[in-house]
């Protein structure tokens, strides 16, 4: 659950954010404002459903007429729901980021940015290994045999097993903080990367290729000027991935480590104690991150293309 | 330069200038699954400063093949090539030679001018002076005022004639063309065909021209290599006896129409209609 949210929600975020408004101008919003009033609706059904057992018992120990109108109403304002209702979610969001201060441990905002900043790192130093290696590979025939098949291999792991470990082993070599964590979103993060830029760097045309070679092009010079651009649409397309589960990394990252802050942290109290509520507003929060953080790396890519001149 | 290159061109020693490729049993046999493919075989020849020389059989004949051989883009299994006298990779190495391939191949994130110092760049010529090259090769090709297109801004045909510019920015003698305008429709290839010969007339350069088309064989060159698959091979060689002022409409004199039945004669021959 915790792995799918993130990822699930950047695509809805990132296609409907840029030209919403565009589209509410020109009429095309309706569709998309159907469907999230469709799956608000089913929410709401499924949360008196969900929670109706437990409040059909409260009333039955205190003897209290009720009517499907209490029924609704008390469902969707308990305390500890199977499901909490949207406006309940929307109303601890609100409370958590806005209400209290960023600095606060009560605030979403101050676990928001733990995780944020060990994806970040993560991110970038999994981007970094990721070119390294691909780099590496398209260049080296040794490389090209013995590493890839590493690299998917590492991949078959459950970072859920791993992620004790590397804490625990950068633990013991003296690494605390943030990088242990950054470095589980290494972990996941590279792995996208590598692919995408072996593809990238090997996406010249062949009569490119031929021409640098009649030009008697250097490897560096033939690396710089016709194998890293043609690569630059791969390395943004794979940096779009990184970055999502980068994220994703980072908030499993907290939860099997004992880490008392952070969006991973948080959903783990949150289902110690019962908190749905908080639960779900962790997920929300995760969400939206993912959403934003994938936002700016696809706004990096138009710039990026923007400026290499490419064919609007 | 322009005095110089006006003087030999009315002498008749262009015709006989110095050898810029020589190949001697010149052989290159691929291996494939199939078992081995004779891509050229004992193929003898001279091309003199100067001269325009166009390769033209069917697919598989090896013309392509030979001028990757004389570009060192391909190793021969047999026999020698020279180009000005060295071997193939010493030439590459003294970038004695620019190569237009099939397609144009610009580079899409470079605008024209910066496609056109791509070359430039790599064999480390000054800012200036490769601004002064790209405004000359551009002009050259007629290209003036697109300096600051990117290539999908522009047709095919200028595509292509902004790839020539790139081969003729750093002014090598000898120009390697492979099929340089197959991919284009007649009447651009016609207008292209104009403004090369043009441009050859204007400079001292060498060129190796590989073609399909029969009339651009013989409208272009001042000899034509007729070349025949399995195995690739030279089937014969033909002086053309055309002025070198070739309005179009030649293509209409006997003379030409002579020449062009000799060519197809020469493919006949070599049994490349079968």
């Amino acid at each position: 659950m915790t792995a799918t949210t993130p990822i699930a929600a950047p695509g809805a975020g990132a296609g409907a954010s840029g030209s919403m408004l565009r589209r509410l101008a020109e009429g095309r919003a309706l569709p998309i404002v159907i469907v999230v009033a469709a799956i608000v609706a089913i929410w709401y059904a499924f949360t008196v459903y969900l929670n109706a057992p437990w409040q059909l018992g409260v009333y039955e120990r205190s003897d209290t007429e009720w009517t499907a109108a209490d029924l609704v109403r008390d469902t969707l304002a308990q305390e500890r729901p199977v499901l909490p209702a949207p406006h309940q979610v929307l109303a601890e969001m609100w409370r958590t980021t806005v209400g209290v201060s960023p600095t606060s441990r009560r605030s979403l905002l101050y676990h928001t940015w733990i995780t944020l900043s060990s994806t970040l790192l993560g991110f970038a130093i999994g981007t970094a290994l990721g070119v390294l290696l691909a780099v590496g590979i398209v260049h080296n025939r040794a490389m090209d045999k013995s590493v890839m098949p590493w690299v998917i291999a590492s991949q078959t792991i459950p970072i859920l097993a791993i992620a004790p470990m590397i804490v625990v082993v950068l633990n013991a070599i003296g690494l605390t903080g943030l990088l242990p964590k950054a470095l589980i979103s290494t972990y996941l993060s590279f792995f996208p990367v590598v692919v995408g830029m072996v593809k990238g760097l090997r996406s010249p045309e062949v009569i490119q290729l031929d021409l640098m070679r009649t030009y008697n092009a250097s490897t560096a010079q033939t690396f710089w000027k016709l194998r890293w651009p043609s690569a630059v649409p791969y390395l943004f397309t794979s940096m779009k991935v990184a970055v999502a589960i980068s994220l994703v990394g980072a908030i499993v990252g907290e939860l099997p480590t004992g880490a008392v802050a952070g969006l991973g942290a948080r959903l783990l109290a949150g289902s110690y104690y019962g908190q749905t509520v908080q639960i779900w507003s962790a997920l929300f929060m995760a969400a939206a991150l993912a959403a934003v953080l994938v936002a700016l790396v696809g706004l990096g890519h138009r710039m990026a293309l923007a400026r290499m001149g490419v064919r609007p | 330069m322009t005095v110089s290159a006006a003087v030999e061109r009315e002498s008749p020693a262009r015709q006989a200038g110095r050898p810029v490729v020589e190949a001697h049993g010149l052989g290159l046999t691929f291996e494939t699954g199939d078992g081995p493919v004779e891509a050229l075989s004992g193929v003898d020849l001279t091309i003199g400063k100067g001269e325009f020389v166009s390769f033209i059989g069917p697919s598989g004949c090896g013309k392509t093949t030979f001028l990757r051989v004389v570009a060192d883009l391909e190793t021969p299994t047999a026999g020698t090539v020279r180009v000005n006298g060295r071997t193939p990779q010493e030439a590459r190495r003294d970038r004695a030679y620019g190569y237009v391939f099939q397609a144009a191949g610009l580079l899409p994130w470079r605008r024209i001018e910066d496609n056109v110092a791509l070359p430039l760049e790599i064999m480390g010529y000054p800012a200036a002076e490769r601004r002064e090259r790209i405004r000359r090769t551009l002009d050259l090709v007629n290209l003036t005022g697109f300096e600051k297109k990117y290539p999908w801004q522009l047709s095919g045909g200028m595509q292509q004639r902004a790839s020539i510019a790139r081969a003729l920015a750093f002014d090598a003698d000898l120009l390697l063309m492979d099929e340089p305008f197959g991919a284009l429709d007649e009447i651009v290839r016609d207008h292209l065909n104009e403004q090369l010969l043009e441009l050859w007339a204007r400079t001292t350069k060498t060129i190796c021209f590989v073609t399909h088309s029969i009339p651009e064989a013989v409208y272009l060159s001042t000899r034509i290599i007729v070349m025949s698959p399995r195995p690739g091979r030279v089937t014969d060689v033909i002086e053309s006896t055309l002025p070198k002022e070739r309005p179009l409409d030649i293509r209409e004199a006997p003379e030409f129409l002579e020449i062009a039945h000799r060519v197809r004669e020469g493919l006949r021959a070599g049994h490349s209609y079968e």
